[in-house]
């Protein structure tokens, strides 16, 4: 059967990119996702800086893929600093989220979100907010906008556009090898 | 060819989909004349993307539409009820080809199912032997394999899969199905090249649709005129109480008065409803066709769900024909397995940003994101029932939510009837094992998308009272109005409908052509 390579292609022109953000990836990469003085959040334009970082983290214990990169994270909470640019409801939804999971942070853990050391801890506090329109509105933002990076495709052995290239027809569509017979 | 808006000799025919591309054709090789008015864009060919959210964007449905009821997608898609195409060719940009008759019980489902609580069955005015000729006129325009004389398509992996779990578990009526896609060339078309976006827009055409086949021979006659982004409004009627016309939108949203002799609307489920509604006037109160209050009553989007399941070794579902698969053994009306009616199990794959959206919609954490982490390693089937209609499963016009156009949106409430749960139950069950008996190491029940298949809400019958058409998809209230979609369904049958809508609209126009002649209408 013909696989998907899962490694990451390092392709030097998507490695400078990092990924579908305008976000610079030698920040991304040197700072990672997690401290609060991460670089790649001064960009931000509406949210406070650590706003947006919480929302990173939040989305690798959302949707852990342990074979992504943090900048991937990084620019599936980018929108939200867009979003958050264009209706001052949603900036504040934000805020007032980040703030409140903070806050359940500090009563449980003494520490912020971020620095809460196990992600099953953290996935504690996410719980708490579950229901929460800020947690549905994150999540159903996430799914879209982390699933949605043709970057990562591969790492989930998937391989995206195929009509380029003949369809599937002599690349594979009935390769399985490993089925009983019938 | 281009008609005058006052040129009141024309049949207009609201949607260009399955229904209305069809009934346009047929009529325009007849001689008939016709404006098809399509709220939608013309999207070619070349413009398809292999790009599921992209493909959406560029061709769903989006604008706003309620719902309420019991069934998980109220919940799970709030605004999204159904998964339709807004452009021209209508749904049969996206749909997957699966292309089945209905069986000769399935149009009897009072007779058959007898007085089932909860549930307003009611027999077709029509019988399987009245539509036999056409489901064979169909079955050849459309291409379908294992007719004709064409062959069946290729297995592909997520097939093989579903095959070889079927026999282990003694299945016996398995194979890659009667699809209206290519298996060589035909028709001035190609054969299927295994792209695997079935879904997002045949980029090789193989697949049938009206936009590439229907609608541009019906054009090549000069008998017929598209009009896209063309949204009609209101259907209008003259003194006497029979359609005169319609008014609609344009890209601009300008308002525009076409005239007609005969109005068809094959608007899909929801919009042929919301249209009869909105046009409400004082000599029809409670909207147009609407005597017997069944319009938009019924609705049905079949008893649907779907089974992945996870192997240790990979699958690549996604690579090539999305629903060439089929398991038809519980296609049969048994009532020992504790429901009425009978469903399919057919292959479906989604790519990783569908799979991460409509697996389980809402789960998130690690016991979500391992099933992503096993996506190469995935397989999947999709279950289609017959679903029971119920009066109280409606669209109405929603009392707050309008469109740009300031007319109230379609809100859709939906309550599963107990007969199909137990028949999502059992189609979950047998799905499982199916995979079960092949090494799977973890199955994955996931609940319906957003519709599909939306029937049911202008239902024929033979008494004006039970229904909003007769056997011809007439109305019963108003001769020259007509309904060309699946909203004429009696009752959903097991299995997928176009072939049926299609079938169905090349009767109408039979019909409509020679009323026409015989200045009947
Ligand atoms: C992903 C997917 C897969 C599918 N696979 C299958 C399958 O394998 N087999 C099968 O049998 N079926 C399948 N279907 C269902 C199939 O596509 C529909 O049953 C069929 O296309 C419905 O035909 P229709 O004419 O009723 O409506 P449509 O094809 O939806 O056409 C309706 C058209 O009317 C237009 N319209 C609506 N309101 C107005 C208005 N007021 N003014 C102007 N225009 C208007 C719409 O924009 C649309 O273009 C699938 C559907 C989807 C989404
Ligand atoms: S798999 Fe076949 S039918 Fe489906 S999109 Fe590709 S070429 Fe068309």
């Amino acid at each position: 059967m013909r696989q998907v390579e899962k490694r990451l292609q390092i392709d030097r022109r998507l490695f400078l990119r990092g990924a579908a953000s305008a976000v610079p990836a030698a920040a991304v990469l040197a700072a990672g996702v997690g401290t609060a003085g991460a670089a790649w959040a001064d960009d931000a334009k509406a949210l406070k800086q650590a706003t947006l970082v919480t929302l990173a983290h939040m989305a690798r214990d959302i949707y852990p893929h342990d074979q992504i990169p943090d900048r991937f994270y990084v620019a599936a909470v980018t929108p939200f600093d867009a979003k958050a640019q264009a209706d001052d409801a949603m900036r504040l939804m934000y805020e007032d989220g980040v703030a409140r999971l903070n806050g359940d942070a500090q009563d449980r853990f003494k520490t912020a979100y971020i620095d809460v050391p196990e992600e099953s801890d953290r996935v504690v506090l996410l719980t708490g907010i579950e229901l929460t329109p800020f947690f549905g509105h994150v999540r159903g933002g996430l799914v879209v906008s982390l699933y949605n990076q043709p970057e990562i495709w591969h790492r989930f052995g998937y391989e995206g556009s195929s009509s380029e290239f003949g369809g599937y027809l002599h690349r594979g569509f009935n390769d399985i090898d490993w089925l009983p017979a019938v | 060819m281009a008609f005058d808006l006052n040129d009141g000799s024309v049949v207009v025919i609201i949607g260009s989909g399955s229904g209305g591309g069809t009934l346009g054709n047929e009529l325009a090789q007849k001689g008939v004349k016709a404006v098809i008015l399509e709220a939608g864009s013309r999207i070619e060919i070349p413009d398809f993307v292999n790009n599921e959210w992209d493909a959406f964007t560029q061709l769903a449905w989006k604008d706003m539409r309620t719902t309420s009821g019991n069934w998980r997608v109220a919940q799970d898609f709030p605004n999204l009820p159904a998964w339709i195409v807004k452009a021209v060719g209508g749904t049969s940009v996206h749909w997957a080809g699966a292309s089945l008759r209905f069986r000769d019980d399935e149009f009897r489902a009072k007779s058959t199912y007898g007085g089932l609580q909860g549930a307003n069955l009611l027999d077709w005015p029509i019988t399987l032997q009245d539509l036999e000729p056409y489901y064979a006129r169909a079955e050849d325009k459309m291409g379908v394999t294992r007719t004709n004389g064409i062959p069946g398509l290729p297995g592909n992996n997520n097939y093989k899969v579903m095959e070889a779990g079927a026999r282990a578990v003694g299945y016996k009526d398995v194979s890659t199905g009667r699809m209206a896609i290519n298996s060589q060339p035909r028709h001035g078309r190609g054969a299927c090249q295994q792209i695997g976006f079935c879904f997002e827009g045949c980029k090789s055409g193989a697949k049938w649709s009206t936009l590439y086949t229907e609608i541009p021979a019906a054009e090549k006659t000069g008998n017929i005129e598209v009009r896209p982004d063309s949204m009609v409004l209101q259907v209008e009627h003259d003194a006497s109480g029979k359609a005169s016309g319609v008014v609609y939108a344009d890209a601009n949203g300008t308002h525009h008065r076409q005239k007609a002799r005969v109005v068809a609307i094959a608007g899909n489920s929801l919009e042929t409803p919301r249209l009869l509604l909105n046009s409400a006037t004082a000599m029809f109160p409670d909207g147009l066709a609407n005597s017997s209050g069944q319009v938009g009553r019924n609705y049905m989007r079949h008893t649907t769900g779907s089974v992945y399941g996870i192997f240790d070794k990979p699958v690549h579902m996604y690579r090539g024909t999305t629903m060439a698969g089929i398991i038809r053994d519980e296609q049969r009306n048994d009532p020992s397995r504790g429901f009425f009616g009978g469903y399919e199990m057919e292959t479906i794959s989604l790519g990783v940003p569908f799979a991460a959206a409509f697996y389980n919609p809402g789960a998130w954490g690690r016991g979500f994101t391992s099933l992503m982490d096993d996506y190469p390693n995935t397989a999947g089937i999709w279950i289609v029932g017959e679903d029971m209609p119920q009066e109280t499963n409606r669209v109405t016009l929603d009392g707050t939510a309008k469109d740009k156009f300031g007319l109230p949106v379609a809100s859709v409430h939906y309550d599963d009837h107990p007969n199909d749960a137990a028949m999502r139950e059992h189609g979950f069950k047998q799905g499982s094992s199916v995979y079960e008996a092949v090494g799977a190491t973890r199955v994955l029940r996931t609940p319906p998308y957003p519709s599909t298949h939306n029937l049911g809400t202008s239902r024929m019958s033979a008494r004006a009272r039970d229904g909003v058409v007769n056997k011809w998809g007439q109305t019963h209230d108003i001769p020259n109005l007509f309904v060309s979609d699946g909203s004429q369904f009696t009752s959903s049958a097991g299995c997928n409908p176009t072939l049926t809508i299609v079938t169905l609209a090349i009767r109408q126009a039979d019909h409509i052509a020679d009323s026409m002649s015989k200045n009947e209408i």
